[in-house]
């Protein structure tokens, strides 16, 4: 689990105001999120002291049906050494890391093996992708989940009691599902691709904080659309009203369609625009990544050596 | 900082845009700008600097244009105006798309410029002034293409002066170049003393893209080369700017029979309803006021937020206030850049420190910078609630109501631009088009573009830039002959004596007695053929108060406007032998009866039917431009075929959704004094139609000088022309007057009736799911 000074989101009580209250406008939304990029950016050593934090916060993923423990300890020998060490001792950050590795629950003993307690494993428990399988068996992967070593899982919310507007019943199985992780920090993906408009996206966040979730994530990275900026921007937005009913910081994770260095600068200042610098941290935000951290290798190598870099200079994961 | 501590802090770093090739170019031209005249740039003259605002660096010289400068130009634009107007519109609209491509293609010159000379974040003048620009020129291409087909028989002004503002140099520019060219007009344009550079790199796009010698010439220079440009011999002038100033134009160019189009100040309104998306009612505020510094005619300078959301709405504004980065205007990641010049920033200052309000602040570097600023508990009475600040400054206030959100929304002499912000539709299309302004964004702010039409209501100005509404602001209306002063035959031998019948106002619905207790005869070439009474200003003010109290004429449908005018026209036509005898005995005439009564019926057809469009927009959504009612006219009524005038300017005015103030004519009043009987069983509703009989040239100060009338429309054959648009520019009401020039009333020509009976509004709705 990733050091924190914070007091776990313990939830509030279900309160269907707080659903009826939710309002977006999608055009605003989009035209906020659509011009962030071209509002910020950052330069030289900004540009790669942001990219070494995004590292820092990539939970390093492989969700594949042909996952293989050979695979995964290669992924977490990457996640723990994510970028060449010439060039992070070029930039002063020898010792980076990725936040987590995240893996499918058979694959978590391996992956707790290999990062020998250096790194969280993070799981996709309760019948992921789709979250169809029977409630008690999702409750019971998790706690399994939670006994082979993941200390943090990544569940997936019912999409039907979003498209059905049955809160109550979303409320209940994510407060089931929280109960069910004990001590592990409980991920609640919402699968935003699947939710219909954004007003669904800010109702379903609402209610997996109320229900205790530790961060709320956006996809499982298999819908046919995963994160973008205006559904990060409505999250991070019903995070701060989160906060400030509730006085707790949840964490945010973006996963699926980050896969360019650019893109997650654009996030980063997103974050640090709508919820503050507190946020700029493993124990606040995660991207669910693959192939994000490849193309962040590139720049910093261009950072380093003012040269544009390709990828077989830098190890696969 | 190095890499590593960065990493900790994460705080943002500098973006520096480079300026080199801006510096390059000013190099190029040795710092020193002459005028662009006749295709050619002269040597400077007596020159003044032009500086950066963020640093107070001398940019370049650039010269101050004497009168002999002016009247150069003029000249210049004189002489190519003939062959620019028979260039073929295709012609036209090559030389318009090749500027286009020519912005195009030095966009970052022109915006790295901008920014250097105006202190706006690189940011903006790269995406929104040069962008939008550009998109202009495009647009206008296309109507040079189309002249013939969308404006058909459309003639050009001719010379165009053109005055724009410090605040978008480029973009106001392009905003008045493009129509004028599109249209076949030459210009004179004078940029602001403080920001001269872009239209003087402009002037190198225009050459490239082969603009005729004198088609567009450029004068730089202060206040008082403007003033020479308003008095030179131009047709037609356009200006953007104050208000203030926007008075002096009206009052120089009155009597001219010249074009004037003003876009002028505001103070705009920015509605938030209780059930609005407050975190993007928040983030628009951002785009709305602190855009550019606030230095923006249709800043949303002016917030109304629903009491019950008001303390949350300040709490998650001013949390949103300490996050707007001010600082180097070249630094991409920079929100707010400089204040144009630093004697602005003191005139924002001094009226920030007229307020009473609580003041919350951002934070900003010293030197030519202003915070981003909120004003909050300020009572309707401040300073601030009324006055254009044109700087960072928004001030806020509640409401309880939808109504009460147009009540106070309306509470203001300005009229260009609003916000309305819920996602309920009932309230928030409901609210949009209540608020008189020319301009508004539902859930949504500052959104422009080359085919929505922009401009003001009230004293915000009158014209339009962009779309075809911005076309007509080129095109020459068409005159007729000039008209002779009415001769009033001598002959007091009393031929009509029934029974003696001084016939009254109609005010209210009501026939109403002469304040002034005298009347005067009328005499036709046979002799007095009745009396009539004589308004004097008390008259004026009671007929005025009564279409005041008849504003649900201008919210009734056009069906119903139309049965009450076929109405009229009936009960007219029942009577036709009796009004042709009349007229007769008046003025020696023919019979005009039956042509009036088919004027209302065309007008009756009118009522329906004058649609608004939809605009072809770049955005997900609606933009309308919706033809909308003036409010109350008052006209002063034809000599000419005077029956069938006042037809004409009744159908007109009421099918259009006005209340009328009609002055009848002269020579005939008692035309007008018998259609009291016609008005009171056509079931127009008291206020809407009032007539006065009395002398045009006394009363057309007191019209055009009444601050409750919308517009004056003169076609009176006495010369008002010059009174009127002298009094109009107290509150810059729309007029429109013939120069002393008659008309041909029995045409069938709806187009200028219509244009000068409505103004567009346009509304923006953006939606998406």
């Amino acid at each position: 689990m990733t050091a924190t000074d914070l007091p776990r989101n313990a939830g509030l009580p279900f309160d269907p105001a707080v659903v009826e209250a939710v309002r977006v406008n999608t055009p605003a939304t989009l035209r906020r999120a659509g011009t962030l990029p071209a509002r910020r950016s950052v330069k030289k050593d900004w540009q790669a002291a942001w990219l070494a934090r995004a590292v820092s916060m990539i939970d390093l993923t492989t969700l594949s049906g042909d996952d293989t423990p050979g695979r995964v300890r290669r992924l977490c020998a990457k996640a723990l050494q994510p970028v060449r060490p010439d060039l992070l001792e070029a930039i002063g950050l020898p010792g980076l890391t990725t936040g987590a590795v995240c893996v499918y629950h058979e694959m978590v003993p391996v992956a707790v093996d290999a990062v020998q307690g250096k790194l969280p494993v993070a799981a996709v428990s309760t019948g992921f992708p789709a979250g169809l399988s029977p409630l008690p068996l999702r409750l019971r992967e998790i706690e399994e989940s939670v006994a082979a070593g993941a200390t943090e899982i990544d569940i997936v919310i019912s999409r039907r009691h979003v498209l059905t507007g049955d809160w109550q019943a979303l409320y209940d199985e994510t407060r089931a599902m929280r109960e069910a992780c004990g001590p592990a920090h409980m991920k609640a993906i919402l699968a935003t691709g699947e939710l219909g408009p954004l007003k669904n996206v800010m109702k379903a966040s609402m209610v997996t904080m109320m229900a205790g979730s530790d961060f709320i994530k956006t996809s499982t990275g298999k819908e046919a659309v995963n994160a973008t900026l205006p559904v990060s921007l409505t999250m991070m937005r019903a995070i701060r009203a989160y906060e400030a009913a509730s006085d707790f910081k949840v964490g945010y994770k973006p996963a699926g369609g980050v896969s360019k260095a650019k893109d997650a600068i654009s996030y980063l200042a997103l974050l640090k625009e709508e919820l503050g610098d507190r946020w700029l941290r493993p124990d606040l935000f995660r991207f669910g990544a693959s192939s994000l951290l490849g193309d962040i290798e590139r720049q910093l190598e261009h950072h380093v050596t003012g040269r544009y870099s390709a990828a077989h200079r830098h190890p696969a994961g | 900082m190095t890499v590593a501590e960065i990493f900790e802090s994460m705080d943002w770093g500098p973006a520096p845009e480079s300026r080199a090739e801006a510096d390059a170019w000013l190099d190029r031209h040795d710092r020193a700008f002459g005028h662009v005249i006749d295709g050619k740039r002269l040597k400077p003259g007596e020159t003044f600097d032009t500086v950066n605002p963020a640093t107070g660096e001398v940019l370049a010289r650039v010269t101050q244009g004497t009168e002999a400068d002016v009247a150069k130009a003029v000249k210049a634009a004189r002489k190519a105006a003939k062959g620019w107007a028979a260039a073929s519109d295709h012609d036209r609209a090559r030389v318009l798309y090749a500027i286009a491509r020519g912005l195009q293609k030095h966009s970052r010159l022109f915006a790295v410029l901008e920014t250097l000379d105006t202190g706006k974040p690189i940011r903006e003048a790269r995406d929104i002034d040069v962008a939008l620009a550009a998109r202009h020129f495009y647009h206008h291409a296309g109507h040079a293409e189309l002249r013939a087909e969308v404006m058909p028989g459309a003639e050009p002004w001719g010379v165009c002066g053109q005055i724009v503002p410090w605040n978008f140099p480029l973009l106001m520019l392009a905003w008045k170049v493009a129509p004028a060219l599109a249209m076949g007009n030459t210009v004179v344009l004078k940029p602001a003393e403080w920001t001269p550079l872009t239209a003087l790199a402009f002037a190198d796009v225009c050459e490239s893209a082969g603009v005729p010698e004198g088609v567009v010439n450029i004068v730089t220079g202060d206040g008082a080369t403007g003033a020479a440009l308003v008095k030179a011999e131009i047709d037609k002038l356009a200006f953007t700017g104050s208000t203030e100033v926007g008075r002096i134009l009206r009052r120089e160019t009155a009597g001219r029979a010249m074009g004037l189009t003003l876009e002028l100040g505001g103070k705009s309104p920015y509605i938030v309803f209780e059930d609005a998306d407050i975190d993007s009612a928040v983030e628009g505020l951002v785009d709305a006021i602190w855009f550019n510094g606030g230095q923006v005619c249709c800043a949303g300078s002016r917030l109304l937020v629903q009491e019950g959301i008001a303390d949350d709405f300040h709490d998650r504004l001013k949390a949103r206030i300490a996050k707007i980065r001010v600082g180097d205007p070249l630094d991409k990641a920079v929100d707010m850049g400089a204040m144009v010049h630093a004697e602005h920033r003191d005139n924002v200052l001094a009226m920030l420190g007229k307020t009473s309000g609580t003041i919350t602040q951002g934070t900003c570097p010293e030197g030519c910078f202003l915070p981003p600023t909120l004003v909050t508990d300020v009572h309707g009475a401040d300073p601030l609630m009324a006055e254009e600040v044109f700087g960072p400054v928004l001030v806020s206030t509640t409401f309880r109501t939808p109504s009460e959100a147009v009540q106070l929304a309306n509470d203001t002499r300005y009229g260009l631009a609003a916000s309305v912000w819920s996602q309920d539709l009932d309230v928030a299309l409901d609210t949009a088009p209540k608020i008189r302004a020319g301009v508004v964004w539902v859930n949504g702010t500052n959104m422009l573009d080359a085919a929505a039409p922009f401009g003001g209501m009230k004293e915000s100005g009158f014209g339009r830039e962009g779309g075809i509404a911005g076309l007509s602001a080129y095109v020459r209306p068409a005159a007729g002959a000039t008209l002779k002063p009415v001769k009033t035959p001598e002959n007091e031998q009393i031929v009509q004596n029934e029974i003696d019948r001084t016939a009254k106002m109609y005010i209210g619905g009501k026939q109403a007695r002469p304040d002034g207790g005298y009347s005067r005869r009328v005499t036709g070439p046979k002799g007095v053929v009745g009396e009539v009474g004589i308004a004097n200003r008390k008259d004026l003010r009671n007929a005025v108060e009564a279409a005041n109290g008849a504003k649900g004429w201008s919210r009734t449908t056009g069906h119903l406007r139309a049965q009450i005018l076929y109405y009229l026209a009936e009960n007219l036509a029942a009577r036709a032998e009796e009004f042709d005898a009349r007229l007769a005995a008046q003025t020696g005439g023919k019979g005009e009866a039956a042509e009036a009564v088919r004027h209302l019926f065309r007008w009756a057809a009118w009522a329906d039917k004058h649609d608004g469009r939809t605009l072809g927009v770049p955005m997900g959504g609606l933009a309308l431009a919706l033809n909308t009612p003036l409010g109350v006219i008052g006209a002063f009524a034809s000599e000419e075929t005077p029956l069938v005038a006042m037809a004409h300017v009744i159908g007109a005015a009421l099918a259009t959704g006005n209340r009328l103030v009609l002055v009848a004519p002269e020579r005939a009043p008692l035309t007008a004094t018998d259609l009291y009987q016609v008005i009171e069983t056509s079931d127009v509703p008291a206020g809407v139609l009032n007539i006065l009989t009395g002398d045009h040239a006394e009363l057309a100060a007191q019209m055009a000088g009444h601050m409750d009338v919308d517009a004056v429309w003169s076609f009176s054959s006495a010369d008002l022309s010059k009174v009127i648009e002298t009094e109009a520019a107290g509150d810059l009401k729309r007029t429109w007057v013939n120069d002393g020039r008659g008309r041909d009333w029995s045409a069938a020509d709806a187009a200028p009736f219509l244009a000068a009976g409505t103004e567009v509004q346009t509304i923006w709705v953006p939606f998406g799911t």
